[in-house]
């Protein structure tokens, strides 16, 4: 069976959700075998062998941590070479896409970005994507070379399936263009011990409603009554109210989690761009004619400073 | 010396209007009100700013698209750009991100350049590739994804808030910069700037002025191919309540129902 290269993403050794569902998908095509990099890359490999990777490939040197993507892509181009697999899937990251563009070009192979499903065709993987802010859904794949394909997490249920996951070094030589952006200081984020936005099942999102940064503790309370992660409209974001890297929507992250709940916000096609695919979707907003209701599985017209704290009250309770 | 920036716009169509594909499944373009995609505007707002602080600039907006796709360097020029080129040419209809990148490359050597600024991602395709292409065909530094940029002394520097931590980035002209929309707002142009705009000159490049091969780019010679386009059915009604002073509770009633408490 062909071989399909899945880029690990992991934060010194321990592999985020994300490239788990990867290996969901790959097995879809071929046998996976992942790409390991950076500072705690073998120490990946028990979590990808019990997912499938039948090998894991690792590399670590300071110009990972040192310089921007392109020694990544270096190493990545250097185990494709290697493996010369059926395709090659990359978490769908910032950087990751990044990453698997300017291997796409080395390699002479097309790409396609935030994919939320992949499956097998006769003419190599088939990949779903979501455009136009979630209004159209379409069918792609990649016509020339090895298809480079990223994926969007909360794509695939994360599946255990035990591999042999043997660690082999991959040996890397960095190209002139390696040390070409200097990475001078790195401010790691604040860890708020809630889910991570992209990862999780549920998102509590507040917009311009809630109006003042000391407001966003009623739309917290509700995430930790639930457990979920807290997002913000780019109004909330752009008022200063929260922090950008909890944005949803078209220029922040995109969510895709079993039951979003949007307090005070309306609903523009860019918010929507972000979290339209949720699973179940609810909202409180206080004028029946905000664009979020024509979205909702189930909706409260009123005033959220009332709504969200008898919710988060109610869920207390019958949580005992 | 003067510093040579060139800003790669976009021209998009509106998404706030009603966006579709056509018949070949590409983007329709011809159909729908188009305009500079917004997040391009803050790619041409830090070249403004960059050339500010500069002895000497010049700003040149680079477009790939289609004969509207001038209204987009009209829009960046109006913002106080210095010139233009349109890469227009009938052939490239269809032209996938790993295309683009090898028109807007050839362009952009063939223009001269030290600086080059992209927007964070096309509102339309929304790949947010095409600056670390360009950086990988033009063999210069990317610094990309920048929520902050300046230019000293040959060497551009800028903030990158990843997923997990804030980066400061450095590196040595050339270079090919993307800008997000944390950058700062992008200003609206005067009406002076819009009067200067009419005679700033727009220079249009064919795929030969730029040596490429029809069969290199435009659908036949894309690496991609989508084979169905479905619009999303619309999300069946929910139900949706007024607060009578219990909304909270009901929504609560919902959610269990749903096992979600
Ligand atoms: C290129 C581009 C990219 C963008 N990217 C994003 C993005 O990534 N994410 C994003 O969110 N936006 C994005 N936007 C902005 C987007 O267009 C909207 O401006 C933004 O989403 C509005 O945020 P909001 O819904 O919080 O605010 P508003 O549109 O002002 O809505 C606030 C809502 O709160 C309701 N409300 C007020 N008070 C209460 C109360 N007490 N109780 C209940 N309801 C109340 C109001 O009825 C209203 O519906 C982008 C725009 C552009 C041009
Ligand atoms: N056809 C084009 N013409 C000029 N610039 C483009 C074009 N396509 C993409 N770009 C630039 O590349 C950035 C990212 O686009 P994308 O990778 O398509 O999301 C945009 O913000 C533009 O700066």
């Amino acid at each position: 069976m062909a071989e399909v290269l899945v880029y690990v993403d992991h934060v010194d050794g321990a592999v985020r959700k994300p490239t788990l569902e990867l290996l969901t998908l790959a097995r879809r095509i071929g046998e996976p075998v992942a790409v390991a990099l950076g500072a705690g890359a073998a120490d990946t490999a028990a979590a990808l062998a019990e997912h499938g990777a039948t090998r894991v490939l690792t590399a670590d040197a300071p110009e990972f941590a040192d310089y921007l993507v392109v020694p990544k892509v270096d190493a990545l181009q250097a185990a494709y070479e290697s493996v010369s697999p059926a395709a090659v899937l990359v978490p769908s990251s910032a950087e990751g896409k990044e990453i698997a563009a300017r291997l796409a070009v080395r390699i002479g192979s097309g790409i396609i970005t935030d994919a939320i499903d992949l499956e097998a065709g006769d003419e190599g993987p088939v990949a779903t994507q979501s455009v136009f802010a979630a209004g159209f859904s379409t069918k792609s794949r990649v016509s020339k070379g090895t298809p480079v394909i990223t994926v969007k997490p909360n794509s695939a249920a994360v599946e255990p399936a035990p591999a042999a996951g043997a660690v082999e070094a991959l040996s890397v030589t960095f190209s002139d263009k390696a040390t070409g952006t200097r990475i001078t200081s790195r401010t790691p984020r604040e860890s708020t011990g809630r889910p991570e936005l992209t990862e999780a099942a549920i998102v509590v999102s507040g917009g311009r409603g809630v109006n003042g940064a000391e407001n966003f503790a009623i739309i917290e309370a509700l995430a930790d009554s639930l457990g979920a992660a807290v997002g913000a409209s780019r109004a909330a974001v752009d008022a200063g109210w929260y922090p950008h890297s909890n944005q949803v929507g078209q220029t922040g992250k995109s969510v895709s989690p079993q039951l979003y709940i949007a307090s005070g916000i309306s609903g523009a096609i860019q918010h929507r761009a972000g979290m339209q695919t949720s699973k179940t979707i609810v909202a409180v907003n206080k004028d029946a004619e905000a664009p979020i209701f024509d979205l909702v599985d189930y909706g409260v017209v009123g005033d959220l400073f009332e709504v969200v704290p008898q919710l988060t009250e109610e869920i207390k309770t019958r949580k005992g | 010396m003067s510093l040579r920036i060139v800003v790669t716009v976009k021209y998009v169509p509106d998404a706030t209007g009603d966006r579709h594909f056509a018949d070949d499944l590409t983007v329709d373009r011809d159909d729908v009100d188009g305009l500079l995609s917004e997040l391009d505007e803050y790619a041409v707002e830090q070249a403004l700013q960059i050339a500010d602080e500069a002895d000497d600039a010049e700003i040149t907006v680079l477009t790939v698209g289609p004969e509207d796709a001038k209204d987009a360097l009209r829009k960046a020029l109006s913002m106080g750009a210095d010139k233009a080129i349109h890469v227009e040419d009938d052939d490239l209809h269809g032209t996938d991100a790993i295309g683009t990148s090898l028109v807007l490359a050839k362009a952009i050597e063939k223009a001269g350049y030290d600086l080059v600024i992209s927007g964070m991602a096309s509102t339309d395709g929304t790949m947010g590739v095409v600056p670390a292409l360009v950086a990988e065909r033009l063999g210069v530094p990317q610094v990309t994804l920048l929520s902050e940029v300046s230019v000293e002394d040959g060497t551009v520097k800028g903030r990158r808030d990843g997923d997990s931590a804030s980066e400061q980035l450095e590196a040595s002209l050339p270079a090919v910069v993307s800008v997000t929309d944390q950058s700062g707002e992008a200003r609206y142009p005067s009406f002076k700037g819009i009067m200067a705009a009419k005679k700033k000159p727009v220079t249009s490049w064919d795929l030969s002025d730029l040596d490429i091969e029809a069969e290199e780019v435009g659908l036949e010679g894309a690496y991609t191919v989508v084979d169905s386009a479905t619009e999303r059915p619309a999300r069946t009604a929910g139900t949706i309540v007024k607060d009578e002073g219990e909304g909270g509770k009901q929504l609560a009633e919902f959610l269990a129902g749903q096992k979600f408490i």
